[in-house]
């Protein structure tokens, strides 16, 4: 067996009845990109939660790291290394890009429960949150509120937050959602950038910037596997094919 | 700057103490007295509201407990003031730990309802006449004792600067909570807890931690309260001052430092001057709230910040 940090086998998801993910097997190969794809609804997103813990699975068993990850809380996984991003952009709105990163920071302390100690604390972590906020072109919105922020600049700082917790494993859920064209070419710069020694699992709709930055793609559509494998040959699948175009027609 | 204040909210706390020190001598001080318990107290429910945002409609239950223990422990037993003070903090604490536990496993109006709901149970009790809250009558005639067991608090005036040194000391104390490692966590649990718990924060707990903490001032509070107008009755343990302090920090500025001083100050006020008024006091009220809600949403100090456009 090559060498997977996630494995997740036979999970499933129901809500009321309609199984939003059924048997989805995956497995993400260490240091690989590798990115979910699918129509609307196909239940990616739904996945996503599922491996953060953000939604408990109704069946299924999912392993980090050879540990059985499926019954911890979000905040464990997270601990562990497996850090997620949001579709909406998540930053700390009213905290400027700096606290913003410190915050993720400062995890490393442990508890943080030490409420009568002055903040400056934490200025043991204003070289390295410079040094990711530099990482991802924010040196001039260090002091800048997050909300006050362009969106593409946003999606940015979430990444160099993620990042702050040097993650073994991070997901991305639609990095590029919503961007211009020049902001997708910068979070693609950025992902390149920030690939190595780390594994990366997206979802991803923006289908150029899938081709050209997994190594292994796959799809989902109603809640289960279409198709696994490059792009090359997802890309000529015949029932994927079909699944997108459909969308396609949904879309219009 | 020290405690991490801003300039405008150092000269805040300046002119703020410069006022609290000179009020005795002009104004009637009980009243004054009052004011600064209900700000502390809303200092506490800021705490929650403002910086955890997280909406408890049963804080009524730490107040008016921190006013049955200090009033019982100085009447019944003879501790010193101190003591008495310390004792209601510590039992609203303790009760903060019960109920935070229970509460902060629901979020938005379902917390809220579960801090109502354990309220209630606190005022159920509170209504037996046990021998320790006296029930319907409250605990009557509670004397002020001596500090330290020494310092006698019967003028007014040595009074007012004990609660005045408590309700600075409180001020300093949510100043640097908020301002703390700690504070940073809760601020972002605020902006965005999804965000938060991805990080790898365990959420439940911070929020714990911020419920004990209100619920001590509240004790405190209430238990200085009770010193100023020598009795602890049903009226603080009960649901109208659980509302009167969520309306004091919507008033005063919600998620604003001076705030709550402000909002206390407002309702407290009201209660003195528009007393003749009787029943209508509490229409006023319903008046000032909604028109607040309305056109004031960030309260007197909020709205006063963003006119100046500084932090307050």
């Amino acid at each position: 067996m090559a060498d997977n940090i996630l494995e997740a086998r036979g999970l499933a998801k129901g809500f009321r009845g309609f199984m939003a993910v059924q048997d989805v097997d995956l497995s993400i190969e260490r240091d690989s990109i590798h990115a979910l794809i699918g129509p609307n609804g196909a239940g990616k997103t739904t996945c996503f939660n599922l491996l953060t813990k953000f939604l408990q699975p109704s069946a299924g068993q999912i392993m980090f790291e050879g540990r059985d990850i499926t019954d911890l809380k979000p905040a464990d996984v997270a601990r562990r290394g497996l850090v997620r991003s949001f579709q909406i952009s998540a930053v700390f709105g009213h905290m400027s890009a700096l606290e913003n990163v410190r915050v993720a920071l400062a995890r490393s302390r442990g508890g943080n429960f030490d409420f009568w100690r002055s903040e400056r604390a934490l200025s043991v972590f204003n070289d390295r949150a410079h040094e990711l906020l530099y990482d991802v072109g924010l040196s001039d919105s260090v002091e800048v509120p997050a909300a006050e922020l362009s969106y593409g600049r946003k999606r940015a700082l979430e990444i160099a937050t993620t990042l702050a917790l040097d993650p073994k494993l991070m997901l991305l859920d639609e990095p590029t959602a919503g961007m211009t064209e020049s902001d997708v070419a910068r979070i693609v710069a950025l992902i390149r950038q920030i690939r190595k020694g780390r594994t990366i699992l997206m979802v991803e709709h923006n289908l150029s910037v899938v081709s050209g930055l997994s190594d292994r793609i796959t799809v989902l559509a109603r809640g289960r596997v279409l198709a696994e494998g490059d792009y090359a040959s997802v890309s000529t699948n015949e029932a994927v094919i079909t699944a997108y175009l459909g969308s396609e027609h949904a879309d219009a | 700057m020290m405690f991490g204040f801003t300039r405008a909210q150092a000269i805040g706390f300046v002119v703020m103490a410069a006022i609290l020190a000179v009020a005795p001598f002009v104004a009637y001080p009980i009243f004054v007295m009052q004011v600064m318990c209900f700000a502390l107290f809303a200092m506490g429910a800021n705490l929650l509201m403002g910086y955890t945002g997280l909406l408890s409609l049963g804080q009524a239950a730490f107040f008016g407990m921190g006013g049955y223990v200090a009033g019982y422990m100085i009447q019944t037993m003879h501790a010193s003031t101190e003591v008495g003070l310390i004792l209601g903090g510590l039992t609203a604490a303790a009760i903060g730990v019960v109920f935070g536990w229970l509460a902060i496993r629901r979020q938005t109006i379902y917390f809220a309802m579960i801090t109502l709901a354990l309220a209630q149970l606190v005022y159920f009790f509170a209504v037996q006449d046990t021998g320790f809250t006296g029930g319907e009558n409250g605990i009557q005639n509670i004397p002020r004792g001596n500090l330290f067991g020494s310092f006698s608090l019967h003028n007014d005036l040595q009074l007012y600067w004990l609660v005045f040194a408590v309700f600075i000391a409180g001020f300093l104390f949510v100043h640097r909570v908020i301002h703390s490692p700690f504070g940073q966590v809760v601020k972002a649990i605020r902006e965005n807890e999804s965000r938060a718990i991805s990080l790898g924060y365990k959420v439940e707990q911070y929020k714990w931690v911020i419920f004990v903490l209100a619920a001590a001032l509240g004790g405190i509070a209430g238990g200085l309260n009770a010193l100023v107008v020598r009795i602890a009755t049903l009226t603080d343990v009960g649901n109208a001052t659980s509302g009167l302090v969520v309306l004091m920090v919507l008033v005063g500025g919600i998620g604003t430092v001076f705030g709550p001083l402000v909002g206390a100050a407002i309702v407290v006020a009201m209660q003195y001057y528009l007393a003749s008024f009787s029943d209508w006091v509490t229409v006023i009220q319903g008046v000032i709230f909604i028109a607040c809600v309305l056109a004031f949403r960030r309260g007197v100090a909020g709205e006063v910040a963003s006119w100046l456009k500084l932090s307050l």
